[in-house]
């Protein structure tokens, strides 16, 4: 059986910004992953890859199996419906002029099968349905709606082509608190029932813990980690990974203020130039000598795998508090 | 002329606000974003005030020091340290904005002049309220920044704010804010812009200055885990009102307010979700209100609401400790 998404060694590079630098994972069949990391980690652009709203500068994208890395815009077409994108804003990538039920149906109408205009309807309002809304809302224009409720139309319009995978960038992180929990629930939902599978973009690790079913964590242009969610939340193996668990406040004053604090610094190093050997090496309060000189390789831990140079593949791991001044 | 429990612990607070009310007149009506808000502040506290938008939070900070537009109108009082501000001439108020009263806003970005160094911006504050020299300005400007934790401040100082990544700039904002020792901080989002490993460290500056200076903090935020890890006291706003007030412990521990309750419920946390597949929902939205009713604002989402809720307002009232206020007629039970 095919996986639902394939990346190998992509590589994206805007001129001299090398935005993402050799990532590998692969999704299997209904299968949801997590990609986790900061801002200018390069996440929303492996997921921009694999739509392909850009050319990848090198590597493979293959999504049910079909390299889609090359292809051009009209070999592309056929291929449009089984991948598809919600993005953060949801005011910003739904058109303003067009009613909801238009914004709904256009995947339908620039595919290239020809379906009725009753069909299209009757597909309309499934996809309405799906999400929670009522097929009045189609009729309606996108300000009409609340932030929550325009999420709710990206991801219908996603899900009307019926595609076996769905990007979902930061899907949740414009929306307020009690709005997001319901449109992560709604995502899972869906997930669920329709078995698409999903490569959930975000920074925000705690809301991917109850969605996800493995996680991968992007660090500059690079994969830190990867592995199951109980994997990574329980025994995290990559420093990157322990600093941004540790980073992240749990809404329990008592159990939060007796963490060990894990400052990094806040300086991201330049994607211009990133650092030599292990590029987390700048922020690591583990780094040594050997971090500077050599990349580390990726070591398999459990079903995942880390890259760093402390991780041993007999369960090895640093501990990053270790390197923290007290 | 405020209320009595303002007048007789006016002696520990530095900050007492009273029934403070904003309304704006706008094209569409009339709409009123605060209503009746009571909460203080003591010497070296940090205050949080959490809830979604347009609770009415960052309005309730803005008018702290009369920053809010003329379309806005403001009842009720605010008083720093025995002074009312609410109602001063403009004269008054901009010797009490960024001397007494500082603030810090989400993105540092958008707050800092791109065509000024920090270290100019950071030394008008200085020259508007201490009169200090050019040379005296820019040594206070480096010491600032290295208070806040900036590496090689002697050289930053003559950073662009566009050299500087986005923590370093929201520690640009800090430094600026705190230049004349002000008695309270408003800092209104200061990490919401910022990745979870960058807002550790502003928080932790944050609390060094509490600390270091004494400085009274009013943090405004969305954030339970923000709230969790650095608020003494809690204000907990919903649809312009406050609806539960108490200790951070003793509200996390024990939310009354349905409303907090629900909060809480819906905020993801790591380790907390480990053998559900669900997060609550509070159903429906925020409403945007015209006038206040006399009626408990949550009732419509509120899955314990009677007609109780619907015919009256509940009052901000302690159930178990007194420190513990909440205003709902059907509170949590205490577990």
């Amino acid at each position: 059986m095919t996986n639902a998404l394939e990346i190998s060694d992509l590589v994206m590079h805007f001129g001299p910004v090398r935005a993402v630098d050799g990532v590998s994972l692969t999704i299997p069949r209904g299968g949801v992953t997590a990609l986790v990391g900061e801002s200018g980690s390069g996440k929303s652009t492996v997921g921009k890859c694999v739509v392909r709203l850009l050319k990848p500068t090198s590597g493979t994208v293959r999504i049910g199996g079909v390299d889609v890395t090359s292809l051009t815009r009209r070999q592309l077409r056929p291929h449009r419906s089984t991948v598809s994108i919600v993005f953060q804003d949801p005011a910003g990538s739904l058109d303003p002029r067009m009613l909801v039920g238009d914004v709904v149906a256009e995947p339908l109408r620039l595919s290239s099968s020809r379906i009725s205009r009753a069909e299209r309807q009757r597909r309309v309002d499934e996809s309405l349905g799906q999400v929670g809304l009522r097929s009045e809302v189609a009729r309606r224009y996108p300000h009409e709606l609340s932030g929550g409720q325009r999420q709710r139309v990206s991801i219908a319009r996603a899900l009307i082509s019926k595609p076996s995978l769905l990007i979902a960038d930061e899907p949740t992180s414009a929306l307020d608190v009690s709005v997001q929990a319901s449109v992560l629930n709604l995502l899972a939902d869906l997930q669920r029932d329709i078995g698409f599978a999903c490569l959930f973009i975000t920074h925000n690790l705690s809301a991917v813990e109850y969605l996800a079913d493995e996680i991968a964590v992007m660090y500059l242009g690079q994969l830190m980690e990867k592995g199951t969610r109980s994997q990574i939340f329980s025994g995290p193996a990559h420093p990157y990974t322990q600093a941004l668990l540790a980073a992240a406040p749990v809404a329990d004053p008592v159990a939060q203020r007796a963490r060990t604090p894990v400052l990094l610094g806040d300086d991201l190093p330049s994607a211009l130039d990133p650092p030599s050997g292990c590029r987390f090496r700048t922020r690591c309060p583990l780094a040594f000598d050997k971090c500077a000189t050599e990349v580390p390789p990726h070591v398999k831990i459990g079903n995942g795998e880390a890259a760093c140079h402390l991780v041993q593949a007999d369960g090895t791991r640093p501990d990053v508090r270790a390197g923290v001044k007290q | 002329m405020t209320t009595s429990t303002a007048g007789a612990r006016a002696g520990t607070k530095i900050l007492e606000v009273a029934d403070l009310s904003v309304s704006f007149v706008t094209e569409s009506g009339n709409v009123s974003a605060v209503d009746h808000v009571t909460l203080d502040l003591a010497p070296g506290e940090i205050v949080g005030v959490v809830g979604e938008s347009g609770c009415g939070k960052s309005v309730t900070a803005m008018s702290l020091a009369g920053l809010l537009p003329r379309s806005a109108r403001v009842t009720g009082s605010v008083r720093l340290r025995g002074t009312e501000l609410i109602g001063a001439p403009e004269t008054s108020l901009r010797r009490v904005r960024g001397k007494e009263i500082a603030y810090i806003f989400q993105e540092p970005m958008t707050s800092l002049n791109p065509v000024l160094t920090v270290g100019r911006q950071i030394g008008e504050v200085l020259q508007v309220h201490e009169r200090l020299s050019r040379k005296a300005v820019k040594a206070r400007a480096i010491e600032l920044l290295s208070l806040v934790g900036i590496p090689s401040a002697a050289r930053r100082v003559d950073n662009y704010p566009h050299q500087l990544s986005g923590g370093m700039r929201q520690r640009v904002m800090i430094a600026m804010a705190v230049a004349c020792n002000p008695t309270v901080l408003v800092a209104d989002e200061p990490t919401t812009a910022l990745d979870v490993t960058v807002q550790a460290g502003i928080l932790e500056v944050l609390r060094d200055l509490r600390d270091r200076l004494g400085t009274s903090i009013l943090i405004i935020t969305h954030d339970l885990g923000v709230i969790a890890d650095i608020a003494d006291r809690v204000v907990v706003m919903y649809a312009g009102r406050v609806v539960e007030r108490a200790p951070v412990t003793s509200l996390f521990a024990r939310p009354q307010h349905q409303y907090t309750h629900g909060l809480l419920n819906a905020s993801p946390t790591p380790g907390r979700h480990a053998g559900t597949d669900r997060l609550q929902e509070i159903p429906g939205l925020v409403p945007v209100l015209s006038k206040q009713p006399d009626a408990c604002t949550f009732a419509d989402r509120c899955p314990a609401a009677s007609d109780t809720c619907r015919g009256s307002a509940p009052g901000l009232s302690a159930l178990g400790s007194p420190d513990h206020l909440v205003a709902c007629w059907h509170p949590v039970e205490a577990t």
